[in-house]
């Protein structure tokens, strides 16, 4: 069984007593950061990820998973127990799981969460088991022009599932691509878009990017609606779900995560779209749907069986082709990167250490979200209670040193301020800032397959449809344009987004 | 704002994407453009930045067509004192010290909250947290930067 020899290698590696650690070390600190309101995974990652800097490979990718899961879990947490959502995945955890709190149920709650998570956790690291290898097989066989237009159909799909308008989607995908291809060009050795500013000409670190968008421009915008957080239980009693609530978790749990596990895999998908759809699902099909939004529990099974899910499927076009579905996934190639790995086919014929070491540190950080997070609610409960008033300055401590130490230098300081701002007349202006990330990280490398596409053919355009290949891919994004900006689909998506 | 603007969040990314479109083309056209299968490095920015001159003007007409949400209040304090705080953090780095751009950091950004108060719990914090960045980043993960800089005779 080749699966099991891939698995058997990767806890041999991932069973190391210090990647263990490090894996207990991210889920732990993803935690505690993700439990803070107003931080969502990209901002959590974005922030701890030069922490990493100084660890091999492999255990800077575990402990970046590790944060990842962990962020991911305690957005949830602060959805559950303070109705404010950390981030986009967990809004509609929010609906049922506060009011199962403001019901006294807060611990069945976060035990359903993580229970939901752990079952989607697993039954997704099968399935990068088993579906990365041959992904990768045909991924081999990608030319260039076909890896192009893989990244238009990643790009017209991010447009496609993002929440706002489509309009706004494209503008931030173009401006992302723009952002992208600052610095000097390889080919050329000109330094483009530098401004005479020696700094640019390595181009613009995205953790500056994603640091200034989603870390200072949160905290503006959230010091503009400062509230008084209200907890609804400072105390948290009776974690163990019922029988009846084991019994009524089951079916949305399995449907959360097929739902998440087909959805995160597509390019755009991941946590948010997973986890809204899975609400709208059980909210049709449950026989409890009067329930829904007073504290059901599949409210809260479904949606964070799925956004788990999602989040982790989400990882098999990441490592099969190197295509970042999400702005988190476009971080981890970021870090890869930095590591000195180019993501891609090749990294599971390379190093299928570090390949199935990760897949397997995915499964234990579930593990360890499930035993680590429960026994220590008490703990984050006491994190989510400081003020934000008093949180905040220490993030942008944290923020600052974190982008100093990249290079060095002030200049990168000074740029996530200069991204703080334009990350706040964003979310003013509803700009989405998600899709801006991805074509931010596409943009270099669409860049250098169309060259290479094109070199190839000596400047004849047309091996994009000649090439069977690149011409389905171009064919589905054509389709999949054409579809979302058809009228009554228009509605559809938008009634989808509302639920 | 004009009343003949009917969806401000519209004109206004409409001018950002335009503006910015506009002067991506601009200056890539002192870049090559490149012959035949030879791509040059002026070729893709110029397209991206066409494209996005497209999206802003049609994000301007439809400010003028559909009505959309108003842009709000704008917190210009908040913003103005976040990113000052931060970017005199990265001047002092380096001639004065971690300890003190630290400090600096916290209490012209904690300015920006109108709950803030500076009481024993703000300044017990703050005296952890510098505790906390000297021995993690400094002593610990050894970042290039004195605790106390030249400014202070170190």
């Amino acid at each position: 069984m080749e699966l099991l020899s891939h698995l058997a290698l990767g806890f041999s590696t991932a069973f190391s007593a210090l990647n263990l650690f490090y894996c207990l070390l991210g889920v732990f600190l993803g935690t505690a950061i993700g439990v803070l309101p107003g931080l969502g995974p990209v901002a959590t990652i974005a922030m701890l990820l030069p922490v990493t800097f100084g660890l091999e490979p492999v255990s800077a990718l575990i402990m970046l998973a590790g944060i990842f899961y962990g962020a991911q879990y305690g957005g949830s947490t602060t959805a559950i127990l303070v109705n404010l959502p950390g981030e986009s995945s967990s809004v509609v955890t929010a609906l049922d799981g506060y009011q199962m709190a403001r019901n006294g149920r807060a611990g069945v709650a976060l035990a359903t969460a993580a229970i939901g998570s752990f079952f989607a956790g697993t039954v997704c690291t099968f399935l990068i088991a088993l579906a990365a290898p041959p992904l990768s097989e045909v991924a081999l066989k990608f030319g260039p022009a076909d890896y192009f237009s893989l990244m238009v159909l990643g790009l017209v799909a991010s447009i496609v599932l993002a929440s706002g308008s489509l309009l706004h989607a494209i503008g931030m995908i173009l401006f992302g691509l723009l952002l992208g291809i600052i610095g000097t060009d390889v080919n050329s050795g000109v330094a483009r878009f530098s401004f005479g500013l020696p700094e640019l000409s390595d181009g613009i670190n995205f953790v500056v990017v994603a640091m200034g968008v989603f870390g200072l421009g949160e905290i503006i915008a959230n010091l503009q609606s400062e509230s008084t957080r209200s907890l609804v239980a400072t105390k948290i009693e009776g974690l163990m779900p019922s029988r009846e609530d084991f019994r009524r978790m089951v079916a949305p749990v399995l449907r959360g995560t097929a739902l998440g596990s087909f959805l995160g895999i597509l390019p755009g998908g991941g946590a948010m779209l997973s986890s809204f759809a899975a609400y709208s699902l059980e909210k049709k099909v449950s026989r409890h749907s009067a329930e829904f939004g007073k504290g059901a529990i599949e409210g809260v099974a479904a949606p964070e069986a799925a956004n788990n899910a999602g989040a982790q499927a989400s990882f098999i076009p990441m490592l099969t082709l190197g295509i970042p579905s999400n702005p988190v996934m476009a971080l981890m190639i970021g870090a890869l990167i930095l590591h000195g790995i180019q993501p891609g086919p090749g990294v599971m014929e390379e190093q299928p250490a570090l390949f199935w070491g990760l897949v397997v540190s995915m499964w234990i950080g579930n593990l360890f979200l499930l035993v680590l997070n429960l026994p220590l609610i008490g703990l984050w409960v006491r994190m989510i209670s400081v003020p934000y008033h008093l949180l905040f300055p220490a993030i942008l401590v944290f923020c600052g040193i974190g982008v100093f130490s990249l290079m060095n230098t002030p200049f990168d300081v000074y740029l996530m301020a200069l991204f703080g701002v334009l990350g706040y007349a964003f979310r003013k202006l509803g700009c989405e800032p998600a899709p801006m990330m991805l074509g931010f990280i596409l943009g270099p490398m669409m860049e250098e397959y169309l060259r290479r596409a094109l070199l190839i053919t000596k400047g004849d355009a047309t091996v994009f449809i000649t090439r069977p290949i690149s011409a389905t891919l171009l064919a589905v994004s054509a389709v999949a344009l054409v579809i979302v900006l058809l009228p009554a689909l228009k509605e559809k998506r938008e009634e989808v987004f509302k639920d | 704002m004009s009343p003949a603007i009917r969806s401000p969040r519209d004109f206004w990314a409409g001018l950002l994407y335009s503006g910015v479109g506009a002067t991506a083309i601009f200056i890539a056209s002192d870049y090559s453009w490149g012959r035949g299968g030879r791509m040059g490095p002026g070729y893709f920015p110029t397209v991206l930045g066409a494209l996005l001159l497209l999206v802003g003007i049609a994000a301007l007409v439809r400010s003028f067509l559909v009505r959309g949400e108003p842009i709000g209040p704008i917190a210009w304090k908040g913003a103005l004192l976040v990113t000052g705080a931060t970017v005199l953090f990265g001047a002092l780095l380096r001639p004065a010290g971690l300890v003190p751009a630290v400090v600096v950091l916290i209490l012209v950004s904690a300015s920006a909250s109108v709950k803030f108060r500076f009481d024993w719990r703000a300044i017990a914090l703050m005296i952890g947290l510098v505790v906390f960045c000297a021995l993690v980043f400094v002593k610990g993960l050894g970042l290039p930067v004195p605790l106390l800089g030249p400014w202070f005779g170190a």
